[in-house]
C-alpha cells in the first residue's frame, strides 16, 4: 500500500521535476549562451570566412609544412573521442613509443638531437588534444622553415604568438594551439 | 615549475576555496533542511507530487519513498533511452536494451558509469530530459538521506526523520539549481560549448574531414560535477577540450567537485548543535583527501622520468598535476569524470586511485554520500573504541547498541562484499576476460577498478576494458543498484534506530567525538578496514604491476 503510494508520487515528482531541470534549465542556459556565440558554438576557427575547425580540436595535418599535433588514439575523429588506454607497462605501448619515435626522426632530418619532447610520442587522453609543448613546436620548426622557405626565427615568431602560457603559471602548462598556429600558416602562405 | 611545488600550489588553492566556501554554503544547507516556509516554486511541486511538505515520515517510509523514487527514475530513463530514435534530436543514437538499462541504472544511482561513448549512445534529448534530470536528482537524493540521518543524531524520543520529497526538492531547487546555472555560464565564458547544433562536418586546414560536435554540454557538465555524478557529455569525459578547454575550467570543475562534500560536514555540525562534530569530520576527509593527491602525484612524477613521460592519456594543457589533482578529486567524490586516462597512469598511481574509492568514498566522498558513509564510519569507530576501553559507545548521546551496530556493519560491508565477488567471478568467466584490454596484474587490476568504480557508484573506469557486453552491463549495473540503495536502506534504519533514542547526558566515562585523538582513530578505522579487505586483490593488480 505504501509502496503503491510512493510509487506514484515518485512518478509525478519525477515529471515535475523533468520539466524544471531538464526543459527549462537546459534551455534557460543555452538562450544564455547567445550572449557568447563564438565560444558556445565550440570555437571556430576561419580561413578565408570558410570554417576550418575548433580551435579547441586538435586536427590531422600531415605534410613536412604543417605543424604536427600529439598523437591520437581516435586519429582526431570528432564523432568519436578517447585515448589509447594502454597501461605503462604495455608491450603494445612500447612499440608505439618506439614506432612514432623512428618516423619522427625520419620526416624530421633537421631537428636537435636528444631526446624528442614527451607529448610528440605519447597519445592524448581526449584524441583530440589541440596542444604541443612549445618544446615540441621548436623541435618541429626547422622542419617547417625549411618546407616554407621560411626563415626559423619567423617560424618560432608565429610559434610565439600562438603559445599560451600555463594559467597562474601551475593551473595548467604552457602550450602552443596547433589548430590556429596551422591556420595561420594557412593564411599567411598566400 | 618544480612539480612539488606546483602540486603544494594547486593543492593550497582548492584548500583556500573551499576553506572560504564551506562555511556560507554548509550555513546555507542548514537554513534550507530547518526552513519551516516553502518557496513559492516548492509549493507548486509539492502540489503535484501530492505531498504535504510537514508531514513528515518514519524511517521505513523515507526508505520506501527512496527506493520507490530510484525505481520509477530507472524505468523511466531505460524508456526513454530505448526510444529516442522516436523523439527529437536522437540523430540517430541508440543503445542496446542491456546498455541502456545499465546507462539508466547508473545515472539514478549517482554513479554515470559508461559503457556507451556520448557521441553515439545518447542524443540531446536524451542527455537533457534523461540524464541532466538524473544528475540532479540523485545528487539531491544523496543530500536528503545525509540529512535524514543527521537528523537521527540530532533529534531525540520521536521516530520521525522529515519527509523525503520536501528534502530531495530543496535540494535541487535552493542548492544544486542555482549553482548549477551560475557554473554552467562560467564554463561557457571559458569555452564550453552550449547549443542545439546536431554534428556538422567540416573540411580541416589541411583538407581533411572533421566532425564537430553540438549539445547542450555547459548546463550539463556544471550538474555533472557539483552533483559529484561524473557522466561525460563525450566519451573522453572532462578530457575532452569542449567538456573542459583549459586550466581555469579545469580548477572550476575540480572545486565544483568538492564544495558540497566538503559543506555538509558543516551543515552536520549545525544541526547537532555542535560544530566541533563536522569540523572533525571535515579534517578527516580533508587529510585523506591531501594524502591521495599527494601519493598520486608522486607516482606519476616517479614515471614521468620513463619514456613516455607520464603523458600518455594525459592533455597537454593540463599535464601532470592538474591532472593528478582532478583525478583524486573525482575518485574521492565518487563523482567519476576524469581529465585523463586513468587506465595509462603509473602502476601505484592508478592503484592510488583505486584505494580512494575502496575506502568507501569517503575523501570527501559524494554529495549526501560522503557525509553519510563517514557517520557510518564515526558509528563503527565508537563501537570499536568502546570495545576497546570497556566504554559504552556512544554518538552525541546515542547509545550504540546491537540495533545500530548491525546496521552501520551492513552499511559498510556491503561494497567490499560485491567488489570481492564480481571481480573473483569476472575473472574466471572466459566472457567476461575477453573484455580486457590490458594483460597481466594490470588486466586484473582493470577488472577489479571496474566492480570498485560500480560499488562505489564513482564510475570512472580503466576504460581499456570493453564494458558494452550482457554480463558486464548487467553485473554492473546490479552492483550499482544494490550499492546504492542496500546502503541507503541500512544508513536511514540506522537512523530510524538512533532517531528513537533519548539523549543521554555526557558523563566522565563518554568518550568525546570532537577531539583530534577521535579524528586520528576515525582515519585510522577508515583506512584498516579499506587494506584488510583488499589488500590480497592489490597485491595482485597494482603492487605486483608496480613490482615487476
Amino acid at each position: 500500500m505504501t509502496m503503491t503510494k510512493q510509487l506514484w508520487a515518485a512518478t509525478r515528482a519525477l515529471l515535475a521535476l523533468t520539466l524544471l531541470l531538464g526543459v527549462a534549465y537546459p534551455l534557460v542556459v543555452t538562450v544564455a549562451a547567445l550572449a557568447l556565440p563564438g565560444r558556445a558554438h565550440g570555437s571556430l576557427v576561419t580561413v578565408d570566412s570558410h570554417p576550418v575547425g575548433s580551435a579547441l580540436l586538435g586536427q590531422a595535418a600531415t605534410g613536412p609544412q604543417w605543424f604536427s599535433a600529439r598523437p591520437s588514439a581516435s586519429e582526431y575523429a570528432g564523432d568519436t573521442s578517447g585515448g589509447s588506454n594502454w597501461g605503462p607497462a604495455a608491450p603494445p605501448l612500447a612499440a608505439d613509443l618506439a614506432n612514432r619515435e623512428a618516423a619522427l626522426r625520419a620526416a624530421n632530418p633537421q631537428a636537435p638531437a636528444g631526446p624528442i619532447p614527451a607529448d610528440a610520442l605519447t597519445a592524448s587522453a581526449s584524441g583530440l588534444d589541440p596542444h604541443i609543448s612549445p618544446a615540441y613546436a621548436a623541435w618541429q620548426a626547422p622542419r617547417v622553415a625549411a618546407a616554407r622557405g621560411l626563415s626559423l626565427a619567423d617560424v618560432q615568431h608565429l610559434i610565439d604568438t600562438h603559445t599560451t602560457h600555463g594559467e597562474l603559471g601551475f593551473l595548467g602548462a604552457d602550450r602552443v594551439d596547433v589548430t590556429t598556429l596551422n591556420a595561420a600558416l594557412a593564411t599567411t602562405a598566400r | 615549475m618544480n612539480p612539488t611545488v606546483q602540486t603544494l600550489l594547486y593543492l593550497g588553492t582548492v584548500v583556500v576555496i573551499l576553506a572560504v566556501l564551506h562555511v556560507p554554503l554548509g550555513e546555507w544547507m542548514f537554513k534550507v533542511f530547518t526552513d519551516e516556509r516553502d518557496w513559492r516554486l516548492e509549493r507548486l511541486l509539492y502540489r503535484v507530487v501530492g505531498v504535504a511538505p510537514r508531514s513528515e515520515q518514519r524511517w521505513t517510509v523515507y526508505a520506501t519513498s527512496v527506493v520507490a523514487f530510484g525505481v520509477v527514475s530507472v524505468l523511466f530513463l531505460w524508456l526513454l533511452i530505448l526510444g529516442q530514435g522516436w523523439l527529437p534530436w536522437g540523430m540517430g543514437r541508440s543503445q542496446d536494451w542491456h546498455t541502456a538499462l545499465n546507462t539508466a541504472i547508473s545515472f539514478t544511482t549517482n554513479t554515470n558509469w559508461q559503457s556507451y561513448a556520448g557521441e553515439t549512445g545518447a542524443g540531446h534529448t536524451v542527455q537533457m530530459v534523461g540524464l541532466t534530470v538524473q544528475n540532479f536528482v540523485s545528487a539531491g537524493t544523496g543530500i536528503a538521506v545525509a540529512v535524514a540521518l543527521i537528523r537521527g543524531i540530532a533529534r531525540h524520543g520521536t521516530d520521525r526523520l522529515g519527509n523525503f520529497w520536501v528534502d530531495l526538492t530543496r535540494s535541487c531547487v535552493r542548492v544544486l539549481l542555482p549553482i548549477a546555472a551560475v557554473a554552467a555560464v562560467l564554463l561557457i565564458v571559458g569555452g564550453v560549448i552550449q547549443n542545439l547544433d546536431v554534428p556538422h562536418t567540416i573540411t580541416t586546414i589541411t583538407g581533411g574531414q572533421q566532425v564537430i560536435q553540438g549539445g547542450p554540454v555547459a548546463s550539463q557538465e556544471a550538474i555533472k560535477l557539483l552533483g559529484t555524478n561524473g557522466g561525460g557529455f563525450f566519451n573522453a569525459n572532462s578530457a575532452h577540450p569542449f567538456e573542459n578547454p583549459n586550466g581555469w575550467t579545469n580548477l572550476l570543475e575540480i572545486v565544483l567537485v568538492l564544495m558540497i562534500p566538503f559543506s555538509l560536514p558543516w551543515t552536520y555540525g549545525r544541526m547537532v548543535g555542535d560544530r566541533r562534530q563536522g569540523g572533525v569530520v571535515t579534517a578527516v576527509m580533508g587529510v585523506l583527501y591531501a594524502v591521495s593527491v599527494g601519493l598520486t602525484a608522486w607516482a606519476e612524477r616517479a614515471a614521468a622520468s620513463g619514456l613516455a613521460g607520464s603523458l600518455e592519456g594525459k592533455e597537454v594543457r593540463f599535464g601532470i598535476v592538474p591532472s593528478v589533482v582532478f583525478g583524486a578529486a573525482t575518485t574521492g567524490t565518487s563523482t567519476g569524470a576524469v581529465n585523463s586516462m586513468h587506465e595509462s597512469y603509473s602502476a601505484l598511481g592508478g592503484g592510488v586511485l583505486m584505494i580512494n574509492m575502496q575506502l568507501g568514498e569517503v575523501s570527501p566522498g559524494g554529495v549526501g554520500t560522503g557525509l553519510y558513509g563517514m557517520l557510518v564510519m564515526v558509528v563503527i569507530t565508537v563501537f570499536i573504541a568502546g570495545l576497546m576501553v570497556g566504554r559504552t559507545p556512544e554518538v552525541l548521546g546515542k547509545t550504540i547498541g546491537r540495533r545500530e551496530i548491525t546496521y552501520a556493519a551492513l552499511a559498510s560491508v556491503t561494497m567490499p562484499a560485491l567488489v570481492l565477488l564480481f571481480t573473483g567471478a569476472s575473472l574466471v568467466l572466459p566472457a567476461a576476460r575477453a573484455a580486457l584490454l590490458n594483460s597481466g596484474p594490470h588486466g586484473l587490476s582493470e577488472m577489479l577498478y571496474a566492480y570498485t568504480s560500480a560499488s562505489n557508484n564513482n564510475g570512472s573506469a580503466f576504460a581499456g576494458l570493453s564494458a558494452d557486453q550482457p554480463w558486464l552491463n548487467l553485473t554492473l549495473g546490479g552492483c550499482m543498484f544494490i550499492a546504492r540503495f542496500a546502503i541507503i536502506v541500512f544508513t536511514l534504519a540506522l537512523a530510524g534506530a538512533l532517531v528513537e533514542q533519548r539523549r543521554r547526558p555526557a558523563t566522565v566515562g563518554t568518550m568525546p567525538t570532537h577531539t583530534p585523538l577521535f579524528a586520528t582513530l576515525l582515519t585510522g578505522i577508515v583506512i584498516v578496514l579499506a587494506a584488510l579487505t583488499f589488500f590480497p586483490a592489490l597485491a595482485l593488480g597494482p603492487l605486483a604491476e608496480a613490482l615487476s
